[in-house]
């Protein structure tokens, strides 16, 4: 087992330098641990959830140079000098971010556990497209399972929150 | 004071901002100083006798905490309704993932690695897995014949009606074992201290059955367990019965190490080892009028339970009584039974038996209709239960319940005739790869617990004054995606007067919360909700009886009187017990009487595409209509509505449990497939409300509801796409190729064994 976490994390083997959330961290890591671990476990930042831990169902979402990513998919290693978004990222301070308040009038968010990561795909596929068909919203939130809602009231969040961002700009 | 202002309003969730940001705690969030991490050794194969426990080479197995069954401090069970289910086995094991042994750590990779070094040596005895081979008794496997429970529900006489019968139709139907599938894995926290006694922090669903078999199987009085419930990440069922055995693992690992432990399941063990939907089949006999008119039938529901009892016999019943569906049976002969197999027990999953037995019923009215050479629409309505009609439990329904006006809305809403002629016209021209059709289902659902279970359950609740001048509601319902915190605190505001924001409510913790039931069965808004709003108006009592308050006041007013009074009494609190209606009867032994308070009822309609060269089906319109009483929160109710009805069309389409030998194989979600954003329809959510007067502010149950009705409905519309009847699900692409490609329709053949 001379390759586990478990063995090596003891050695702490590898310097990790990277933005999180606009700060720059520094955190000593096996190299193959996983991002979402990291994240949680030495930095404090418990919003990434593990659904799966094998990539299916996004509960573990963040941004990672501005590309949506799984984080239990991801060595620590290939996050160095990268630059991760994660849940506590998004609001501005005490002001949640349109996509949160849409979340909580639309109903987008029952157990919360998938929310997380529901709103990072939604924060990213309004980024690539600020004004999504509900076609591109089914298919943008499609790697992020949600149990509860049935994703209605999440279409509804993100396009009133796309509709508020327009109104805002315009 | 206002009029009603906050029930019906669509506050925000009580605990929304934190879920939204990220902040909301689950239990796989905390960590405890010191805290090891616990896992479970499981038996592997599904029957047998353990002989020998081998620990293997390379691991440094002093490190390691090792629990096992002579570690129990008091009775080796899950308590629950019997006391069937060990903790962990000691001689015999009798499904493939039962607990045997567990082990704590400080690492949990080295923990994995322990878990794979255990090898239990068991002599194997035969196992059964099929309700057929329970039936068989080749292998008696629990009691004397394999079967956990019966009841039977007589209502007339049965065997007078098949004389006068124009027509007698029989069917068959089944439906597959469902994983709840909540993103949340289950998990616990658990720490021990000789004066506290035991305290678990975990994803559940009832503090109150988790503290009882913590009691049980630790020997500690009820002051010496607590239970508290951390966020939880969706539970919908599963997670009623297996917190409790996750705590009491966690439980003992804490105790022999005297440091908190905790205990996460991965998703492949969550799912392989807890609790999952009972299996079911379905057996009608139905004679009926040459008018189309139920003349009474023979109805056999039998379930699969798994290996222990656990909830088998409360899922049995509530399958039983909605067997009949929403119509009206001037005799009936429903009887039902669950059996054991060697699986792992099946549990809760919303709907609790009745999606299985209204799949069938609503699949068995198709039929019915399509003998009689009736639409569905039409035998339907021939047949509905009216006010002032009974039951098969012979229950009068009292309720203003109008079944033909919401059939009739529902029509209207999905422009159900039309498209039926439409689709029909267009599935001839054999030039078309896509076959549609349109399907219906129309069905009731119970709230509350069955018959004289709230009596047994006499459950309480608390409200209370802060110091601030706020109140607080204090009950043991936990929110696990419902709504349960924010409805609970609209109905304390609305009986007080008071804003929604003069409102908190505690986190469910038995060290601060009265038992106010489990948090199960469509009973939180009904009976907890009514309780609530009782226990609240005894706090407004209070401060007018101490002459604080008059008749009106502001909430200013209130707060200032509440504040008064705690600084010179200390306490202000108001608690609220059950008490069952008047002229409620109900008989244990033959299933007679009023089996629930009040009923929810609805009509759903499915329009579905099927692809012939794929043979997949695709959900492309859902209208989900349903009388639930009052609305107390407009998007919490859509929400539940459509959650349930995405639940059921993936029970419908897509969710396959594939078993070998008592173990699920794909105990993936990459195999396991649940509807993603993009394989559900529009899920178009109605209500109807005609004045009710159960439950708070005239509200029913809603959460089980949509789960029973989009399966039928949508193998209706399979079967008017197809002309072929399926009468099992999950029905996948492959069921529908070999269907259409070997056997005969069973069209005619039903056609031919209707006695004329």
């Amino acid at each position: 087992m001379s390759d586990s976490p478990h063995s090596s994390r003891n050695r702490a083997n590898s310097e990790i330098s990277f933005m999180v959330n606009g700060e720059r961290k520094l955190v000593r890591a096996f190299p193959m641990e996983r991002l979402l671990d990291v994240l949680r476990e030495q930095l404090g930042l418990t919003g990434a959830k593990e659904g799966c831990g094998e990539g299916e169902c996004g509960s573990c979402s963040v941004l990672m140079n501005g590309t949506l990513v799984n984080s239990c998919l991801v060595p620590v290693l290939q996050a160095d000098g990268a630059s991760i978004v994660t849940i506590e990222g998004i609001a501005a301070g005490a002001q949640l971010h349109a996509l949160q308040e849409a979340f909580l009038e639309c109903g987008g968010a029952q157990c919360g556990i998938c929310t997380p990561g529901m709103i990072l795909a939604a924060f990213h596929l309004l980024r690539k497209k600020p004004d999504p068909t509900l076609e591109e919203i089914r298919e943008g939130l499609s790697g992020n399972l949600c149990r509860c809602t049935g994703y209605v009231q999440i279409f509804e969040a993100v396009a009133r929150a796309a509709r508020g961002a327009e109104t805002t700009s315009s | 004071m206002n009029g009603e202002r906050i029930v019906g309003s669509a506050v925000p969730r009580k605990e929304g901002r934190e879920k939204v940001t990220g902040q909301a705690r689950y239990v796989d969030d905390m960590v405890l100083p010191d805290m090891l991490y616990g896992a479970t050794v499981r038996s592997q194969i599904p029957r047998g006798r353990i002989e020998q426990i081998e620990f293997g080479p390379g691991i440094a197995w002093g490190e390691f905490v090792i629990v096992s069954v002579k570690d129990i401090p008091g009775k080796n069970c899950i308590a629950l309704i019997g006391d069937d289910q060990p903790c962990l086995a000691s001689e015999f094991v009798n499904h493939p993932e039962e607990p045997v042994l567990l082990l704590a750590h400080r690492d949990r990779y080295a923990l994995r690695k322990a878990v794979e070094a255990v090898s239990i040596e068991c002599e194997s005895f035969p196992a059964i897995f099929t309700i057929e081979e329970s039936e068989r008794c080749s292998e008696i496997i629990w009691g004397s014949d394999n079967v956990f429970k019966t009841y039977c529900i007589d209502k007339g006489d049965i065997d007078e009606v098949w004389s006068k019968a124009a027509y007698i139709v029989e069917g068959e139907y089944r439906t597959g074992a469902q994983e709840q599938l909540y993103i949340e894995n289950n998990g616990m926290i658990a720490s021990y201290d000789a004066a506290e006694g035991i305290t678990v922090w975990g994803s559940l669903q009832c503090p109150y059955y988790v503290h009882k078999a913590l009691m049980v199987l630790c020997s500690l009085p009820a002051e010496k367990v607590r239970v508290v419930q951390m966020e939880t990440g969706g539970a919908f069922g599963g997670k009623e019965e297996y917190p409790s055995m996750i705590a009491a693992h966690a439980a003992l690992l804490a105790i022999k190490s005297g440091r908190p432990v905790k205990m996460v399941y991965d998703r492949a063990e969550d799912m392989a080892a807890t609790t999952k939907r009972h299996p079911s089949r379905t057996r009608h006999r139905t004679a009926v009028s040459a008018e189309g008119k139920i003349l009474g039938g023979e109805i056999e529901f039998t379930i699969d339970g798994g290996a222990y009892a656990t909830l088998s016999s409360v899922v049995l019943s509530r399958g039983l009584i909605h067997a009949g569906g929403p119509y009206y049976w001037p005799s009936v002969r429903i009887s039902g039974k669950a059996v054991a197999t060697n699986a792992p027990p099946h549990g809760a999953f919303r709907g609790f038996g009745a999606p299985q037995s209204l799949f069938a019923m609503e699949r068995h009215m198709d039929r019915i209709a399509r003998v009689l050479g009736l639409s569905p629409i039409e035998i339907r309505r021939r047949n509905f239960l009216k006010p002032g009609e009974m039951t098969a439990t012979e229950q009068v329904v009292r309720e203003p319940i109008d079944l033909e006006k919401l059939l009739e809305r529902a029509l209207g809403l999905s422009d159900y005739h039309a498209k039926r002629e439409r689709f029909a016209r267009e599935n001839r021209t054999r030039t078309e790869r896509k076959r549609k059709g349109i399907g219906i289902a129309a069905f009731l659902h119970g709230a509350g617990f069955t018959g004289s279970g709230e009596r047994y359950l006499s459950s309480v609740v608390g409200v209370e004054g802060c110091a601030d001048g706020g109140i607080r509601v204090l009950v043991s319902s936990t929110e696990f995606g419902q709504g349960t915190k924010t409805v609970l605190c609209q109905i304390a505001a609305e009986a007080l007067g008071l804003r929604y924001e003069d409102v908190t409510i505690a986190q469910p913790d038995t060290m601060q919360v009265p038992n106010s039931g489990p948090t199960v069965a469509s009973r939180t808004v009904m009976v907890v909700g009514k309780l609530v709003e009782s226990a609240a108006r005894g706090i407004r009592q209070t401060l007018s009886v101490a002459g604080l308050i008059g008749d009106s006041y502001s909430a200013d007013e209130f707060r200032a009187a509440c504040r008064s009074y705690i600084s010179e009494h200390g306490q202000l609190r108001s608690w609220a017990q059950y008490e069952p209606p008047p002229g409620i009867f109900w008989d244990d032994q033959k299933y007679r009487g009023e089996a629930y308070a009040a009923y929810s009822w609805a009509v759903y309609i499915a329009e579905v595409s099927v692809d012939m060269t794929t043979y997949s089906v695709s959900v492309k319109d859902f209208v989900a209509l349903q009388e639930v009483g009052r609305v107390l929160h407009p998007v919490l109710a859509i929400g539940q509505i459509a959650g349930g009805v995405a639940q059921g069309i993936g029970f419908a389409l897509y969710e396959k449990v594939i078993w070998q030998k008592g173990r699920m194989q794909n105990n993936q979600m990459t195999n396991y497939i649940m509807p993603t954003s993009s394989d559900l329809p529009p899920i178009r959510v109605f209500f109807e409300e005609l004045g009710n007067v159960h439950g708070a502010f005239g509200a029913k149950g809603i959460g089980e509801l949509p789960m029973d009705g989009p399966a039928p409905a949508i193998l209706n519309a399979v079967e008017d796409a197809l002309s072929f009847p399926f009468d099992s699900i999950p029905l996948l692409p492959e069921d529908i190729f070999e269907a259409l490609s070997g056997r005969p329709p069973e069209i005619e053949s039903d056609l031919a064994s209707a006695a004329q």
